[in-house]
């Protein structure tokens, strides 16, 4: 076998977003030899683009609010089917975990007090994320950053992972390649920690980046872990749509938390006309009272427009689909004429930016046109709520690419909380695996690391002629056509024959040049995860037979509680790489926890 | 309306490389980020490029536009002449890897060096007290996206490899001017960034005020109010006082 350049870790962290940085902070604080792995620059991830806070019940505009009100909240907005236990364990901890961070050199917007501000977003019952502006994730990521520097975690730039290493069942190391040169790398450690973010890139119009081709969901699937509840995406309500160049670039929801709200061809708060059955009791129902809110809450109830993430999106897509939509296809998102321009310019100052820039539109004076956008996923790895654990020994996963903390759906400001609590916890667990096993750590087997590298180079000598970018482009837009907001059991058994033939085509993909910093060639080891990935994303969505949260099936409107709403679809891969679903059925939460819930209708 | 756009490309490496042209259909609205993803999808596949948020927000994708030194994901096709090819070029300042991509870890290094914010003895752990207007001046300069656009365009480097090891840039000027401003921070950096890491190499041209995406007032409220900081410190008689008599709080 050629030589690898080698390094050996007790930990290595794949993801330098806000939870593979936490992880990586909180294993190298445990003692372990660590290492963190990322596909772009240091502090370009995903979490940079965060606008609107991070969810923490610390109380420091609302003294009422505690742990157990963010806990129902959360819970709520996954239309309970969360684990219970991730989402109690993430509302406790969010506040230790934002204060860490002010630590560390975080500069939070402050209250008259002195203390973190904190603002209103959907979901939420009280204003409860912490936030710099509308560029809270750049304060998240840059801090985190720093921290991990300082401490002299080591970091790989531009170094993707193709392929986790296993000895028998447990964890051996990874193996990856530097984007740069194109040379391979082998990660000998038995403790990895998975913080590769989501899968977004799959759909057409997403809020996204090239990043997000679900390679952290691929590598766990194919170490023998499992996924759940990967039928539920999130389209976020408001996305840009206007000019195409821009469709689907992210829309804070900050600017309906401070504020503004959606109106359709008419001049209609429309989404009034949408509270659902299950939010009645805390929804407002006349613009008055939803308009009292924002500095009353104790009398008031939240206006529609804060309605979880699904309601809304939903909502945006029917009125639109009724012919009452804005001129480029989607609607209204005002907060010039609620909101003074001084109050939008320092509130909103990115969102001001971005519609200035790119689409020309002076946000303070004029509606912005907005239309839903896929935005994050839901599912992920199945792990153990306390230790992040897989069911691979020495397998982590934190952050987006971790499954259950969210149920259906996730609530804002929800993400950059979970990054923190549970990247610091997967770090901790990996840290203290790694030391349990002492001298008896696993061995990369040789025979694996040339099959991973002769698959990886595979396009370069394939001897057919598919261009790696019309493959992306053909799966955007089934999965966005096939298998979107609104889901149908027939356009999903077409995506599946989609994916497959996109799948057999893969086998023939043709890249120019050669490894250095190649795109093309690098794209076509990203479609591997992607296709498979969006092939369980189908799978779960066409087994799911009810609406609820981030998957709405056209075919079967109802929530069910009673079946599925006790259930987790649960994928894995078989023997032969087939992918393999099961249902199995979800913790149930401990009676003074239920309590906090409230009967769902 | 869509039209065909000539872009004019470095491609090559660290061995050498030249500019190609390449003609792509764009349409109105775009920015010259996209007319490069068209170059990469149709005619390139193998065209280096980085990129991350598309919405000015990452710092990814910066690189000499027409000679200047910007964002690809914020430059408008729309505010380009018509019919006249746009020039494309990676960051000179630094080693070219490929393409449009450079070797930026200097900047990285730059940022190592830096001693980290260190709580005061009155509040030495969070949660703290800080009133806006008193963290609203560092906020200032956290808003920077690391896009190294100043770092590229400043003279005392652009063309001077030499001053690389004693030049920490402008970037880092106003990380030092955020953690000198910082209401809860204990360090003293003055003398550190004035001797040792390059601000009086400075001579306050403002070219990296204008090129900065995120409009950081970079030399007005960072270099500017730093230099005569340091100033203060060096020739202060009361504080030179003090400081003979061993009270040094330098
Ligand atoms: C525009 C936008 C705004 C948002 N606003 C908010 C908000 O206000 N509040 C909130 O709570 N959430 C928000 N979210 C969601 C939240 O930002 C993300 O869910 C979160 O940042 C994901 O963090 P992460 O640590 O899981 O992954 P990321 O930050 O995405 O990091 C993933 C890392 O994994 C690396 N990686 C991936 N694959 C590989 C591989 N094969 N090899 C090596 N490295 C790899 C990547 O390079 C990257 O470093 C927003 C999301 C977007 C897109
Ligand atoms: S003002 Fe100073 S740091 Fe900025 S470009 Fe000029 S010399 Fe460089
Ligand atoms: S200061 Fe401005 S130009 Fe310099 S790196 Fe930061 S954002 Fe870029
Ligand atoms: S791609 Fe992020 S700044 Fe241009």
């Amino acid at each position: 076998m050629p030589e690898y350049e080698r390094h050996t870790y007790d930990v290595v962290v794949i993801g330098a977003g806000g939870s593979g940085l936490r992880a990586a902070i909180a294993a190298h604080e445990a003692g372990a030899r660590t290492a963190v792995v990322c596909k772009s620059l240091l502090g370009k991830a995903h979490t940079v683009m965060a606008e609107g806070g991070i969810a923490a019940a610390m109380g420091n505009l609302w003294p009422d609010d505690n742990w157990k009100v963010h806990f129902r909240d959360t819970m709520r907005g996954g239309k309970l089917l969360n684990n219970w236990r991730m989402a109690e364990l993430h509302a406790k901890e969010a506040p230790e975990r934002v204060w860490e961070l002010e630590q560390w050199g975080a500069l939070f917007d402050r209250t008259k007090d002195g203390l973190i501000s904190q603002r209103d977003f959907g979901g939420h019952r009280y204003a409860r994320l912490a936030h710099v502006g509308d560029r809270t994730g750049l304060e998240m990521i840059r801090t985190l950053q720093q921290r991990t520097v300082q401490l002299g975690v080591d970091v790989y730039m531009e170094c993707t992972v193709t392929d986790l290493m296993r000895d028998g069942d447990r964890i051996a190391g990874a193996l990856g390649y530097w984007r740069e040169s194109g040379r391979f790398v082998v990660f000998e450690t038995p403790a990895v920690v998975l913080a590769t973010g989501g899968i977004g890139k799959s759909w057409k119009v997403t809020s996204n980046s090239w990043e997000y081709t679900g390679d952290g969901h691929a590598l766990a699937l194919r170490a023998g872990a499992t996924l759940l509840n990967m039928e539920f995406i999130q389209f976020h309500p408001t996305g840009m749509v206007w000019p195409p160049s821009v469709r689907g670039l992210l829309v804070t929801e900050s600017v309906r938390g401070d504020g503004g709200v959606l109106r359709n061809s008419e001049g209609r708060r429309f989404m009034f006309d949408y509270i659902p059955e299950f939010f009645k009791a805390e929804t407002a129902d006349t613009e008055e009272e939803a308009d009292r809110w924002y500095d009353d809450k104790k009398n008031n109830r939240r206006p529609p427009e804060l309605l979880p993430r699904d309601e809304v999106a939903r909502a945006i897509n029917s009125e639109i689909k009724a012919g009452r939509g804005s001129p480029h296809g989607g609607v209204f998102l005002d907060i010039a004429s609620r909101r003074s321009p001084e109050y939008i310019e320092k509130r909103l100052p990115s969102m001001y930016h971005q519609f200035m820039e790119l689409a020309e539109v002076d946000i303070t004076r004029e509606p912005m046109e907005i239309g839903p956008t896929c935005h994050y996923v839901m599912g992920g790895v199945e792990v153990d709520p306390d230790s992040a654990a897989s069911r691979v020994p020495g397998l982590y996963a934190a952050g987006e690419v971790a499954g259950g903390m969210h149920g259906a759906n996730r609530l804002g400001g929800n993400s950059l909380s979970d990054l923190l609590v549970f990247g610091r916890r997967a770090g901790e667990h990996a840290a203290a695996y790694a030391s349990e096993i002492g001298g008896g750590r696993p061995v990369v087997p040789d025979e694996d690391v040339t099959v991973g590298v002769r698959t990886a180079l595979a396009p370069f000598d394939s001897g057919g002629a598919e261009n790696p970018y019309r493959i992306q482009q053909e799966l955007q837009d089934a999965m966005q056509d096939l298998v979107g907001i609104i889901r149908r059991e027939q356009e999903m058994q077409l995506a599946l024959k989609t994916i497959h033939d996109l799948q057999e085509r893969s086998k023939a993909l043709a890249v120019e040049g050669n490894r250095q910093y190649n795109p093309g060639w690098n794209l076509a080891l990203d479609l591997r995860n992607m296709l498979l990935v969006a092939e369980a994303v189908a799978l779960a969505a066409m087994e799911r037979k009810e609406s609820r949260g981030g998957h709405t099936r056209d075919d079967f409107p109802m929530t069910d509680y009673d079946f599925w709403g006790k259930r987790n679809v649960v994928i894995e891969l078989a023997g032969g790489g087939a992918v393999h679903l099961r249902l199995q059925d979800l913790p149930e939460p401990p009676p003074e926890l239920a309590a906090l819930l409230e009967e769902p209708h | 309306m869509a039209y065909d756009l000539t872009l004019r490309i470095w491609r090559g490496d660290a061995s050498g490389g030249g500019l190609v042209d390449y003609t792509v259909e764009a349409e109105d609205g775009e920015v010259v980020l996209d007319a490069v993803h068209h170059v990469q999808a149709q005619l390139a596949g193998d065209m280096a490029v980085r990129w991350n948020c598309k919405a000015g927000k990452c710092g990814s994708c910066s690189a000499e536009v027409n000679g200047r030194p910007r964002l690809m994901c914020l430059a408008r096709l729309s505010t380009f002449s018509r019919g006249e090819p746009i020039t494309i070029t990676p960051l000179r300042t630094f080693p070219v890897i490929r393409d449009l991509v450079t070797d930026v870890s200097f900047n990285y290094r730059k940022a190592e060096m830096v001693p980290a914010f260190t709580p005061t003895a009155e509040q030495p752990t969070a949660p703290f007290r800080m009133a806006q207007v008193d963290v609203e001046r560092s906020q200032e300069f956290r808003k920077c996206i690391e896009c190294w656009l100043c770092q590229d365009t400043c003279h005392v480097i652009r063309d001077h490899d030499d001053n690389k090891e004693a030049f920490s840039g402008p970037r880092f000027f106003i990380r030092y001017a955020e953690l000198d401003m910082h209401p809860n921070d204990a360090l003293d950096r003055k003398k550190l960034v004035q001797e040792d890491r390059g601000l009086g190499l400075c001579n306050i041209t403002k070219c990296c005020t204008e090129v900065c995406p995120e409009k950081i007032k970079i030399t007005d409220n960072g270099i500017i109010p730093m230099k005569e900081r340091v100033v203060d410190v060096k020739y202060d008689p009361v504080r030179l006082f003090r400081r003979r008599r061993g009270g040094d709080d330098v």
